[in-house]
């Protein structure tokens, strides 16, 4: 993996943790900004969690790891804590993948 | 905590109940970075430096399917814009000088900014904001650390741990679904993302998918 993903992150999230704390502190943007920006991390998200079950590369694929997002749906719509979630559906999609 | 208030005893310990659970989600970041083709140190540097973890998980998953540094990096900021928001809600509460505004920045994240938000007088405010941002920073390295390193001794499909990814993220996903406008941001953009997946390179369509915010601007009249 490049550095230069270390550094850009970096760089920019802290740009975007400064921009609203100390470039326009104490101003406010438009309020249907901030709710737009809030957002991002539903539609972000959903995509990701798409992608890592129902993709390989640039083809979709239907596979074992669909069982993995359904332990984790149901981990988390039950209120269960990150590592839970997260434990409960690797091992799910291990004992699929081993059968 | 024998000679605090019963008030400042709340907050410290529920921050500490926070930082405990994200040092445990850190951990599986560091697993998850490193079968994802990072080394121990870019893992580590990540948490220490961009100190924000949905955007740290999401670039480790957008390189690991083979996804440019540019597409990456595009979903990750986009990810983190929210804690502009956040910086914008709490800088009328931070004054002193410009280095010191500098360096609070840097813990301006969600779990900071919650608990910051959850109390109202201003010296509980900034011991929660402060308590919260101090053992989360410590135990978001440390856990990410040894993660990494334990990480590197594993087989990730062998113990699934391509599916930790998703779960993760199913996980941070969850509590910005309670709202109507949400829920229907994410269905358009799982859509944009799954229907961009066969014709466009690796990484782009999970950031296309932020158009769909687009659908999220509310409209006259329309307050849910």
């Amino acid at each position: 993996m490049s550095w230069w993903l270390v550094v850009g992150l970096s760089l920019g999230a802290y740009a975007l943790k400064a921009f609203g704390f100390v470039v326009i502190g104490g101003r406010s943007v438009p309020a249907w900004l901030e709710r737009s920006l809030l957002l991002i991390p539903a539609a972000l998200l959903t995509a990701l969690v798409l992608k890592d079950t129902f993709s390989t590369g640039t083809q979709l694929v239907f596979d074992e790891r669909v069982v993995g997002l359904g332990v984790a749906g149901l981990s988390a719509w039950r209120g269960m804590p990150l590592i839970v979630t997260v434990v409960l559906a690797a091992a799910a999609t291990a004992l699929v993948r081993a059968l | 905590m024998k000679n605090m208030s019963p008030d400042v005893r709340r907050v410290v310990s529920a921050s500490l109940t926070i930082s405990g659970a994200v040092g445990v989600f850190a951990l599986s970041f560091g697993v998850l970075a490193v079968s994802a083709g990072a080394s121990v140190a870019q893992t580590c540097a990540l948490s220490l430096l961009t100190f924000t973890g949905a955007s740290q998980l999401s670039a480790m998953a957008v390189i690991g399917s083979g996804g440019t540094v540019g597409a990456a990096l595009g979903g990750s900021l986009l990810l983190a814009a929210r804690n502009g928001v956040y910086g914008l809600a709490l800088a009328p509460h931070f004054g002193g000088s410009l280095g010191r505004r500098l360096i609070t920045a840097q813990f301006v994240i969600d779990e900071t900014t919650a608990m910051h938000m959850a109390e109202r007088d201003p010296r509980l405010r900034k011991i929660a904001f402060w308590t919260t941002a101090i053992s989360l920073y410590l135990l978001w390295n440390l856990g990410t650390l040894l993660g990494a390193l334990v990480g590197s001794a594993l087989d990730p499909e062998r113990f699934g741990l391509d599916a930790a990814f998703t779960a993760a993220f199913v996980a941070m996903l969850a509590p910005h679904l309670v709202r109507k406008r949400a829920r229907l941001v994410a269905a358009i953009g799982g859509a944009i993302c799954l229907v961009t997946i066969p014709v466009l390179p690796i990484g782009l369509p999970v950031l296309l998918s932020g158009v769909a915010i687009f659908f999220g601007i509310p409209t006259k009249g329309d307050e849910s």
